[in-house]
């Protein structure tokens, strides 16, 4: 049982928790992830670990409301306790050597690129964001990425907030301005993350993407997350979540990813009437 | 006199028609004329061949006399001597190749019914009043365990006993391990692992759930920063094996430790648990040993027409031989002589079939088992929508790769002595399927109480 500490809207269907939760947080790196249960009976869902600190011994998640788990656990409240909250899970984005790195985040993946941009600007890096959104009323931690890069590009499908564009976009203006990265470090929608390895790919820039498969355990048990990285196997629990953005089969991943599709669709209607009774 | 019928007594169960829509208990249990009945088969031979076939040497014509005289709580402690898990055991023990392989009966009859009997006298003492042990004086030392599977569970127990301060860690969100995610309610009820866990909380020992050795915590800090001074390893084999064959990642492709986890732990089919399962109309389970039967007996209780795929024939099936009875009993296809080269997928990256050769046998590979060789020409496609992948596991990295000086084999195993589970790191015992790989609950059970008896030495004469 963990306590919630703080809970905070960011966007009508974005939430941030702080959660109290020392061991994971006194292990915590970012690129980690942890999961959690909402109640018994409930289900197992990875969350990527958006912030941590050592000394409240605190981890913040933040978390789109998709599916039945996302909107139970938004009816929790400060004060509240986690049924079940383990990790830190997944190897750490490794970031060590890296001079220049261009940091893109989509939606609610931004929630997990910040940390990797925050000690990727921390450790001497020079770092450029390119952030999008949807629209403006969905924008997060637009804030927090400026406080950490050297350059940031906003950028949003309809235009209401930044350049209208696709992130796509952005790099790739940033790659034709003559910018030479170490590393694109991507996280956000699959067709997102694909769609930038296919431009780093025409630059040769080495890329790596986040990859936020369905998982069951987290500890490489059940084998549910795997996705193919180079003709291969891995598991992103343990392998990942980071792969060479190059390598992996996003096709097979973007198929594997809507398995419970109809599932959760009908589960979320359930949860929302049920808290719709509940009022 | 010995009873001389020549079968053993028949154990009731639910039928077939029954049990397909319930996830409760197939095999009921004698009652008390029959169990003492079978009991009275025993020859209670001078040798006790059968004691020997017992990997944890259970004084089974011991046990089996006091059926006899109808003292089961005597019964009861025989067994619980060298045994933590009677119930368990006499569930999910393949006796066949075990303890009753050995029995003089069985030369020219049918042995006796020794697991039959082991689980009578279990679920007696269980039936009664629960009585919990007190808790020993502490002796001030502590020992960490990893994992809440059987070889865990049997160490802690005798650790707990002797007065040591233990607690256990266990990486998911309910102790029990594969007792709990993997094996089936119909074929072990949860009721039976809760209760050998609360005996362990009533003597005193503490289950850390939630906490993952190897990442939240490390088995170096356990030691050095949390006070353990020494711990047991038993995370077992938890990792699936896949064939590398094309189509593997497509949905509807489940390793059985996943889809069992689906349905066991997380309760998939219940109504109320979050956790989707797929209900397939036809699923094909590749392999033949207990993981096999069980996923494709949940996924029969699940509403789905199942096929067994496996390589060998019938003769050389791992399962236990009460398990595949079973699984015919309900309905399940058993295809032999038959493996998958390919699963294949429809437009929208489903599994529609799949693709096996049949095979034969050959000449004996390095296990003796006559090996399968591919039949020509004779590919053929069975059509599913999922196909669950039961080929065996293989332990958990996590702990090998966090714990420096830890020696470990080629494939994965941790390296531990024989007879007391001492590993190439000072103060740290391993056993289980983690040393020995996927193999049954009594061999680690057997390994988690040698390792409680080699870490009490090793810490008394500290």
């Amino acid at each position: 049982m963990n306590r919630i500490i703080e809970k905070t809207p960011l966007n009508p269907t974005v939430t941030r928790m702080v959660v109290e939760a020392p061991l994971v947080a006194r292990k915590a790196e970012p690129g980690q992830f942890i999961i959690l249960r909402t109640h018994e009976d409930g289900e197992r869902i990875p969350l990527t670990v958006a912030d941590f600190d050592r000394e409240k011994g605190t981890v913040t998640i933040i978390f789109q409301i998709v599916g039945a788990t996302t909107e139970k656990l938004n009816h929790l409240n400060a004060g509240d306790m986690i049924h079940d909250f383990v990790g830190p899970l997944g190897r750490a984005t490794e970031t060590e050597g890296l001079k220049k790195v261009a940091v893109v985040g989509g939606g609610v993946g931004c929630a997990i690129a910040w940390p990797v941009a925050k000690k990727l600007h921390d450790q001497g890096c020079e770092v450029h964001s390119i952030i999008g959104f949807r629209t403006r009323d969905l924008v997060i931690l637009e804030d927090e990425f400026a406080r950490v890069s050297d350059q940031l590009r906003r950028v949003s499908d309809d235009g209401s907030w930044g350049d209208k564009g696709l992130v796509t976009d952005a790099l790739r203006e940033l790659l034709e301005a003559g910018e030479r990265y170490d590393e694109v470090i991507t996280i956000g929608p699959l067709p997102m993350m694909k769609f930038v390895c296919k431009l780093t790919r025409e630059y040769d820039v080495k890329t790596v993407a986040s990859m936020n498969s369905i998982m069951i355990d987290g500890t490489g048990m059940c084998g549910c997350c795997r996705l193919t990285v180079g003709g291969k196997v891995r598991f992103a629990c343990v392998d990942g979540p980071d792969f060479d953005g190059h390598q992996i089969d996003f096709d097979e991943a973007m198929a594997r990813a809507t398995s419970y599709r109809e599932f959760e669709r009908h589960a979320h209607e359930e949860a929302c009437n049920l808290f719709r009774e509940v009022r | 006199m010995p009873n001389m019928i020549k079968t053993k007594y028949p154990m009731p169960t639910q039928s077939p028609e029954a049990r397909i829509c319930n996830f409760e208990e197939v095999a009921l249990g004698y009652g008390l004329e029959t169990a003492q009945l079978e009991a009275q088969r025993c020859l209670n031979c001078k040798n006790q061949p059968c004691v020997s076939g017992c990997p944890v040497q259970v004084h089974i014509p011991d046990f089996i006399r006091l059926i006899v005289k109808g003292d089961m709580e005597g019964a009861y402690q025989t067994i619980a001597q060298t045994n933590a898990l009677p119930a368990v055991c006499g569930r999910v023990c393949p006796q066949e190749s075990q303890c009753e392989k050995h029995c003089v009966r069985g030369l020219r009859d049918e042995p006796v019914a020794i697991g039959r009997l082991e689980r009578f006298a279990a679920d007696t003492h269980n039936a009664r009043e629960a009585e919990k042990p007190p808790k020993p004086a502490s002796n001030g030392h502590k020992v960490a365990v990893v994992g809440s599977g059987p070889s865990g569970l049997a160490c802690a127990g005798d650790l707990a006993r002797l007065g040591y301060q233990v607690t256990v860690f266990e990486a998911l969100h309910r102790a029990g391990g594969v007792l709990v995610y993997g094996i089936p309610e119909f074929r072990l009820p949860k009721a039976i692992v809760r209760r050998e866990i609360d005996t362990l909380q009533a003597l005193g020992v503490e289950i850390s759930t939630n906490t993952v050795i190897g990442k939240t915590i490390t088995v170096d800090e356990l030691m050095t920063e949390y006070g353990y001074e020494a711990v047991f390893v038993g995370s077992g084999a938890g990792l699936p094996k896949f064939m590398s064959i094309p189509g593997e990642t497509l949905k509807g492709v489940y390793s059985a430790n996943e889809f069992l986890t689906r349905v066991n732990l997380m309760r998939a089919s219940v109504p109320g648990s979050d956790t989707p399962v797929q209900l397939a109309k036809h699923v094909a389970v590749v392999g033949g040993g207990n993981v096999a039967m069980d996923a494709a007996r949940c996924a029969r209780r699940l509403g789905a027409e199942v096929t067994v795929v496996y390589r060998r024939t019938r003769d050389e099936l791992p399962a236990r031989l009460e398990e595949v009875e079973h699984a015919m009993e309900e309905g399940i296809v058993f295809n032999f002589l038959t493996n998958p080269v390919e699963v294949l997928g429809d437009e929208n990256g489903w599994v529609k079939a799949i693709r096996c050769l049949k095979m034969e046998l050959g000449e004996p590979d390095a296990s003796g088992r006559r090996r399968p060789v591919a039949i020509p020409g004779s590919e053929h496609d069975l059509p599913m929508d999922a196909v669950i992948m039961a080929l065996g596991t293989s332990p958990n990295p996590l702990i090998r790769d966090t714990t420096k000086g830890l020696e470990t084999q080629r494939w994965g195993g941790i390296i531990a002595e024989e007879g007391t589970g001492k590993t190439s790191r000072e103060g740290v015992y391993a056993g289980g399927d983690a040393v020995t790989g996927a193999a049954t609950v009594i061999l680690a059970m057997g390994a988690g109480k040698q390792a409680a008896a080699a870490i009490h030495q090793y810490i008394q004469s500290k």
